[in-house]
């Protein structure tokens, strides 16, 4: 520790501490540009220089390291004349296009240029030019004339992103940022330099010119995309979600925000938005009034209740609804007497439900073992839920991770950057799974390899590990202290999930390590917590579409594009009597549904998502629901009253989501573990699901990080980039060989009765016999299972 | 002398002065002398040269500062001169002025919305002073009207429109300002 003295101030701070952050801790603010807290330090704007004492000329405070006993002067009459001269520097060049720039208001420069420019500049040379340049639909560089050359946006790019995507070229006054030749930012974190940039040469393309930093509110809320849970402040003008800016929070998303939390916005005002009930009255869409249509649903539930039997009702939920909304659809199903209700949608292995370790202290229960223990509302066994299995904060500590199965860089953008930090601080990241996209960090061992193989490819980890083997993976998970072994969206999906989650859990066991599972959706944790599940007595989100139902209530979700099976769950709505369709969205479901109820996205209802970690955080609308649209939780609370249901009479969501979690200890419940024989007794489900000798190839489904919800697909900035493109089919170049396709070329990719035409792309670290066809958008949203055989052939 | 009353004895020079006040009361009566003296004045302006502006025929002079109707300029060029900065709106105490931007199809930023409520505006100037490019400003115009409350609300046509009409006063006008802004 070092004793300092800064403006006066006495403080102790650690050594090695820059002077910048000593500064901070003492509340100093000490002018800067380049300097972030989060970034390497440059040390090239200069705008820091502080006095110290002893020191001969001023020194950058971001550079320069405390030492015992050192006096500093932030304020003297050296350092206020080194911080002008250098931002009489900074200014020669900088255009003054203030009043035009989307920067105005919140810039950096113009609120230092006003503490330490003078009125007018002494120099009258012309000012450079620098041509702007197109880096992509998200992040603008079309002022390049602004930038100070900070390089925060190069560091960053090299430094969080994990990809070099923009450099700094030239030297002296013909410096400038640019991206490789030809180049353009893909990163999926790349909105955030758009934050760093401390002047207006990056900003945000989609908000370009839409309003002033000064007329916005700020609101706080909660991503409804990925499981982090990432705190968003919606600026709103006109009750309209202007923009979205990260609020930080060290603990969850830092100071960052992945770009499709910042540009999803786009999607809340778009065009297809459902704005007012719309009821089917011979095979045409009516706009009607919520009472006829509430009633229309009423109606047609009870029937089909009362002529049917209750069980023929289903209820499909994303895992993007709120805690509140989940909690009253699945108290509505139950109220009617069916339990058929889930939101696995993309599920395929359910074997794991209802067979989770441990006791549950209910002294009418029979004991451990017989899988179902039951809980303390009604008679339900009890569900294990899988979360993350430690805090954010945890992860980003691990020194050992085995990541199985999982898009992480597109699924978990800033989980994917946690590790990489923890993995720059000298972690091992392992990874089984099925494609190698490149993570953008050391690897230290990969096992890549076709779906069907992932069971035995972890078997063989688990074996590994049980025996003390010092080779690949095991050899570094068992090297570790702090091991990590996590399950991705691909691992949750498989056909033999719960046998992938017993043998993780094992390795996790015997490297005493900790195991988790990468949620899926905002609220995936929250739809287990909220019980939106079928227990024992109701059909999961599989059965309900393999064995039909007369009725399904659809809440914000997109059967075409959020099953597992596309195919199969388009066959059950089209032979369905009555499917009521709660969404923001006009979407596919005006061919198939008989009844659309506008629902309010997150942005204008209250509620709660539970994160992967188990933090609970509840939001308020940031805007007042469009047209006449409402929060779907008010929808379903007036069902639940319309159909005569007890506990329907909640006046707020708070009042939901006390009901919700009244009788749930979180704590308790976030229960990753599974009976110990769990999954070993499986039969050979992939076997049957990749039947390869009938010549078919596995298909490795991702869901495209820009359609993997409903808000997502219709954010029109995110559509436009290159992550957002047509899905190709990716096969190894031999087999696109022995196909006799060029790479490039088209080929017809059939599932069941139905075929889609995509072009080819051949990707040698793809496993042999398997075939890369993404779901989860529009033009492979005829094909079939997520895990199963397709076949491709030449088009 | 608590409730008692003491006859207190007149002073001898007031009661002089109201015996003068009477006497003269009493010939000012038949002169008609405070009438004559209201005639002087109505005599003295009757001969005096006439300080009534024949309005609508004739008009004041007015400042190259007058602060009246609002408008938008444009450049020699025909283009506005508007780059939807948002300043007038920010600094506009009376909220008078309601801006939408975008994006026009040449990269530029314009407005595609520009109204001033004149219902509203209560005529400071601010707008004027606050605008980079000189493109709001107050002309002299301070004849306009309304028959109905939203005759006042005047849109970026409208504006636009009063300022090709009187460019050439608001060009003197500002060039007569330039030295003292």
């Amino acid at each position: 520790m070092a004793n300092i003295e800064i403006d006066g101030k006495q403080i102790e701070v650690e050594n090695g501490c820059t002077v910048i952050e000593a500064a901070r801790r003492a509340g100093v603010y000490i002018p800067h540009f380049c300097y972030h807290k989060k970034l390497s330090i440059a040390a090239n704007c200069r705008m820091c220089l502080v006095q110290i004492e002893k020191a001969p000329k001023p020194m950058p405070a971001c550079a320069t390291t405390v030492a015992e006993g050192m006096k500093v002067y932030t304020a003297s009459e050296m350092a206020v004349k080194a911080q002008k001269g250098v931002m009489e520097f900074l200014l020669i060049n900088h255009p003054l296009d203030c009043p035009i720039c989307d920067q105005g208001g919140e810039c950096e420069l113009q609120d230092q240029a006003v503490g330490y420019g003078s009125s007018a500049s002494r120099f009258h040379e012309e000012k450079r030019v620098v041509l702007h340049k197109d880096i992509g639909p998200l992040v603008s560089a079309e002022e390049m004339s602004r930038c100070i050359n900070c390089t925060r946006c190069v560091r960053f790019g090299q430094e969080i992103a994990g990809q070099m995507e923009l450099g700094q070229a030239f030297r002296g006054e013909h410096a400038e940022i640019m991206t490789f030749v030809n180049g353009s930012v893909n990163s999926e974190l790349s909105g955030n330099m758009i934050d760093i940039c401390p002047v207006g040469a990056l900003t945000s393309k989609p908000f370009r010119y839409t309003a002033r930093s000064w007329e916005l509110s700020r609101r706080r809320s909660v991503s409804p995309h990925d499981s982090l849970g990432s705190n968003l402040a919606v600026q709103v003008r006109n009750n309209r979600v202007m923009r979205v800016l990260p609020i930080e929070n060290e603990d969850i998303n830092e100071c960052w925000l992945s770009d499709k939390d910042r540009f999803s916005y786009e999607g809340l005002n778009s065009n297809e938005r459902l704005t007012r009930p719309m009821l089917k009255q011979d095979g045409k869409w009516q706009e009607v009034e919520w009472q006829t249509a509430l009633e229309f649903v009423a109606n047609g539930l009870r029937q089909i209740k009362d002529g049917a039997g209750a069980e023929q009702i289903g209820a499909l939920a994303t895992p993007h609804s709120t805690l509140e909304e989940l909690y009253l659809l699945q108290k509505l199903l139950r109220g009617i007497g069916s339990h058929n209700v889930d939101f696995r949608l993309r599920q395929s292995d359910f074997s794991a439900d209802g067979k989770q370790a441990g006791t549950h202290p209910h002294p009418n229960l029979p004991p451990e073992g017989e899988g179902a223990t039951v809980s303390s509302d009604g008679g339900e066994p009890r569900q294990f839920l899988p979360w993350l299995g430690m805090s954010v904060a945890d992860l980003g500590k691990a020194d050992r991770l085995l990541i199985i199965g999982s898009f992480l860089r597109k699924d978990h953008p800033l989980l994917a950057q946690r590790i990489r930090q923890a993995v720059k601080k000298g972690a091992q990241v392992s990874v089984i799974h099925s494609t190698d996209d490149d993570l953008l960090m050391n690897v230290a061992h990969k096992n890549i390899v076709a779906p069907n193989a992932m069971a035995d490819a972890l078997a063989q980890v688990a074996q590994d590990v049980a025996a003390k083997n010092n080779a690949g993976i095991s050899g570094s998970l068992l090297s570790g202290e702090r091991v990590v072994v996590l399950l991705g969206n691909f691992a949750q999906q498989h056909p033999q999930a719960a046998q992938l989650q017993s043998l993780a859990q094992q390795i996790a066991a015997a490297t005493n390590g900790k195991f988790g599972f990468l949620g899926e959706a905002a609220n995936s944790v929250g739809a287990y917590l909220a019980h939106a599940l079928p227990g024992t007595q109701g059909m999961n989100a599989a059965t309900m579409l393999s064995s039909p139902r007369k009725a399904y209530i659809l809440l914000n979700a997109e059967p075409e594009l959020d099953c597992a099976n596309p195919q199969q769950a388009m066959a059950a709505m089209q032979a369905a009597d009555l499917v009521v369709a709660i969404s923001a969205y006009k979407h596919h479901a005006v061919d198939y549904a008989d009844v659309l109820l506008p629902s309010a996205p997150f942005s204008e209802t209250s509620g709660t998502f539970v994160s992967t970690e188990g933090r609970v955080q509840s939001f308020k609308g940031a805007v007042k629901p469009q047209g006449e649209a409402r929060p779907a939780w008010k929808i379903l609370r007036v069902l639940g009253n319309l159909l005569n249901v007890s506990g329907f009479d909640q006046d707020n969501s708070e009042a939901v989501r006390d009901a919700a979690l009244a009788s749930v200890n979180i704590v308790e419940k976030l229960n990753n573990i599974l009976n110990e024989n769990v999954g070993r007794a499986m039969p050979d489900a992939v076997g049957e699901a990749h039947p390869t000798k009938t010549g078919g190839f596995q298909r490795i489904a991702e869901v495209p990080i820009y359609s993997a919800d409903a808000v997502v697909r219709r954010a029109a900035a995110l559509q436009k980039t290159r992550d957002a493109a047509v899905p190709r089919a990716a096969m190894h170049s031999a087999e696109l060989e022995k196909l006799g396709v060029q790479p490039g070329a088209q080929v017809k990719l059939s599932q069941g009765q139905c075929c889609v035409y995509l072009y080819a792309d051949a990707d040698d670290r793809l496993p042999k016999g398997a075939v890369r066809v993404a779901a989860g958008h529009a033009a492979t949203a005829d094909l079939g299972a997520m895990f199963g055989t397709i076949t491709v052939e030449r088009a | 002398m608590a409730g008692g009353g003491r006859r207190v004895d007149a002073d001898p020079a007031l009661v002089m002065v109201s015996a003068m006040e009477k006497i003269i009361n009493f010939f000012k009566s038949f002169l008609l002398l405070e009438l004559l003296k209201g005639m002087s004045v109505t005599g003295r302006y009757f001969f005096a040269r006439h300080i009534t502006v024949e309005y609508p025929d004739e008009k004041t002079p007015q400042s190259f500062r007058f602060r009246g109707l609002h408008a938008q300029r444009r450049y020699a060029n025909g283009e506005e001169r508007c780059i939807a900065c948002k300043l007038c709106e920010a600094v506009c105490p009376a909220l008078a002025i309601n801006i939408e931007v975008a994006e026009r199809a040449d990269g530029t930023r314009r407005t595609t919305r520009y109204d001033i409520d004149m219902t509203k505006c209560i005529f400071c100037g601010f707008c004027e002073e606050s605008c980079p490019v000189d493109a709001i400003v107050e002309t002299r115009v301070y004849e306009y009207h309304g028959e109905k409350r939203g005759d006042l609300y005047y849109t970026k046509t409208m504006l636009l429109a009063v300022g090709d009409k009187h460019e050439e006063q608001i060009a003197r006008d500002r060039a007569l300002d330039a030295k003292y802004r």
